[in-house]
């Protein structure tokens, strides 16, 4: 297989040339070999991110990422690809302020185009209640360093024209915030991009390789069971999402998760018409333009268990009945595709980043509704947190352990809508 | 969309119910002897298995009485419909 080359202006002129044909594969698909220095399991974002900073801040790079499919078809391919930092603790501003640095920086570091479009997120207050909130928030995120600020009515309207204000609504538009950092990017390229540079500095990602048990002898970690036999590695880093419980079950430990449906879907291609991304935490839903077209929206988890990765119509009809009420103009748009992954959801709403009852065994974990955004600040202090055996300061207060000792960070109301 | 079988009503769409989350979580009979780790058992630790989960369900827009149900986390497929304080099944969970 050939060598994957740098992307330019010139690798694509050379290869429009030949219709396209003789792009080399962005990663190689090699054999497992019998032990590495330490594994990923899954290949989402998380794990694949973690994977690079491993080899590219630790120098670890004999190193395997594990996934069961095709990566970066779990939550990392099917959410909604909504970015900000404007979280109201301090420990969450760390992480998530992080990460969006770190995806400004993202499509030149990784010489893929991520297409970060910072476009502004704003949040919606339909009463004095949700005012007083957002206020609050937008203080709070200051204190840390991070751009966010309110938006007076007549900002809003020049912002969009096309939002519901009047007065006689059924729950009428009183105030907003933003954060201008906010935005969207490519989904596909995180993942794409980050196991392509992994791949360049050595990591072998193993695909279609499913991680089926642990092998554990006197509480330490010595390799992972899987479809394609024993592989041995002295760490072991778990980012499976929706799945964690399930490999916490092997590995003996449980979790404070419960797994759920999120549902998301798109409308078919319109015109440019709507240049941020909306949220409206009492109104329950969150839309945004992509660059096809398309309205993309969702809104909060089906209440139930599940592992099925679809949800139930109820949901559906509150997100186009919450998207109309907002946008009367959208009221004949058609609908073109509804999905749903499998979240990860932690009793506060934040995610669970550190080491685990097993020694060698870290777990990254929890992100829910929301993990998208905080792919590489993630992946970087995780990647720390296995390499050192010890929490990067910024994963510190995400351990398993709050649960015991009562430090929760409870971020549910982090901007209102569930993501 | 799930058929739910309410025990007292009989079968109504999903929309009429909310889920209670994992059955069969005891509350602590000693309180005050338990270490900070088994009040996190209690309080955050979930059983979440892919596969049959026991789970508490209430008939919120009809009679408003709770009930449990054995439910298939990957088919969605209700197994069982049983009433508060009965026993699971030893099977299953
Ligand atoms: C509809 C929807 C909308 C969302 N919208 C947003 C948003 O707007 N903004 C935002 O920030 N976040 C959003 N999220 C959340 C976000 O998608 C997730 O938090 C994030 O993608 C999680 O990434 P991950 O790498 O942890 O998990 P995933 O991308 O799910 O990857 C986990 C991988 O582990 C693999 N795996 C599981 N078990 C095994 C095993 N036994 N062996 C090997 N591999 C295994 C899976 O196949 C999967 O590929 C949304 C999620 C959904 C579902
Ligand atoms: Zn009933």
């Amino acid at each position: 297989m050939k060598k994957n080359k740098r992307y330019s202006i010139f690798s694509l002129a050379r290869n429009a040339r030949n219709y396209h044909e003789n792009w080399a594969a962005a990663w190689r698909s090699p054999e497992p070999k019998p032990s590495y220095d330490a594994i990923i399991v899954g290949g989402g974002g998380h794990g694949l991110a973690t994977a690079y900073y491993l080899a590219k801040q630790h120098g670890i790079t004999n190193v395997a990422l594990i996934e069961k499919g095709p990566i970066g078809l779990g939550n990392t391919g099917r959410n909604t690809t909504v970015i900000r930092s404007n979280y109201l603790w301090d420990e969450s501003a760390a992480i998530y302020e992080l990460s969006l640095k770190l995806y400004e920086g993202l499509s030149q570091e990784l010489n893929y185009n991520i297409m970060l479009s910072q476009r502004g997120l704003v949040s919606l207050a339909h009463s004095q209640h949700d005012l007083r909130e957002i206020e609050r928030r937008v203080n709070a995120i200051r204190l840390n360093g991070i751009d966010s600020e309110m938006l007076s009515m007549a900002e809003l309207k020049q912002l969009i024209p096309i939002l519901n204000l009047s007065p006689n609504s059924r729950y009428p538009v009183i105030g907003a915030s933003i954060q201008r950092r906010g935005g969207t990017a490519r989904h596909d390229a995180i993942a794409w991009g980050y196991a392509r540079a992994a791949d360049d500095r050595g990591v072998d990602i193993l695909q279609h390789t499913e991680v089926t048990g642990f092998r554990i002898q006197g509480g330490r970690v010595e390799g992972v069971e899987t479809t394609r036999g024993f592989i041995a590695a002295p760490k072991v880093g778990v980012a499976v999402a929706g799945h964690s419980s399930v490999l916490a079950d092997m590995a003996g430990f449980r979790l404070p998760i419960s797994s759920h449906p999120l549902q998301a879907m798109v409308s078919e291609p319109l015109k440019p018409i709507f240049n941020t991304v909306l949220m409206s935490a009492a109104v329950h839903v969150y839309l945004s333009q992509s660059d096809r077209g398309e309205l993309v929206m969702g809104a909060g988890i089906d209440k139930f268990n599940s592992y099925a990765q679809r949800g139930s119509p109820p949901i559906l009809e509150d997100i186009l009945a919450a998207t109309v009420e907002l946008f009367p103009i959208f009221s004949r748009v058609k609908m073109m595709r509804q999905w749903g992954g499998i979240v990860d959801v932690c009793p506060d709403a934040s995610p669970i980043v550190g080491k685990t009852p097993v020694s060698g065994l870290y777990l990254n974990c929890g992100w829910g509704t929301g993990g998208f955004k905080s792919i590489p600040g993630s992946g970087f202090v995780f990647a720390h947190t296995i390499a050192q055996d010890e929490p990067h300061e910024i994963a510190a207060p995400f351990s398993l352990e709050r649960f015991s000792t009562g430090a929760l960070i409870d971020e549910h109301g982090a901007s209102g809508v569930a993501h | 969309m799930l058929r739910i079988e309410c025990p007292h009503c009989g079968a109504r769409d999903e929309a009429e119910f909310s889920c209670g989350g994992e059955a069969h979580i005891a509350r602590p009979k000693e309180p005050d002897k338990l270490s900070d780790a088994e009040w996190a058992d209690y309080l955050y630790m979930r059983t979440n298995p892919k596969g049959i989960l026991a789970e508490r369900w209430c008939h919120t827009f009809g009679c408003r009485r709770w009930f449990n149900i054995e439910r298939d986390t990957v088919s969605h497929e209700i197994l069982r419909v049983y009433a508060m304080g009965e026993p699971r099944r030893e099977s299953g969970t």
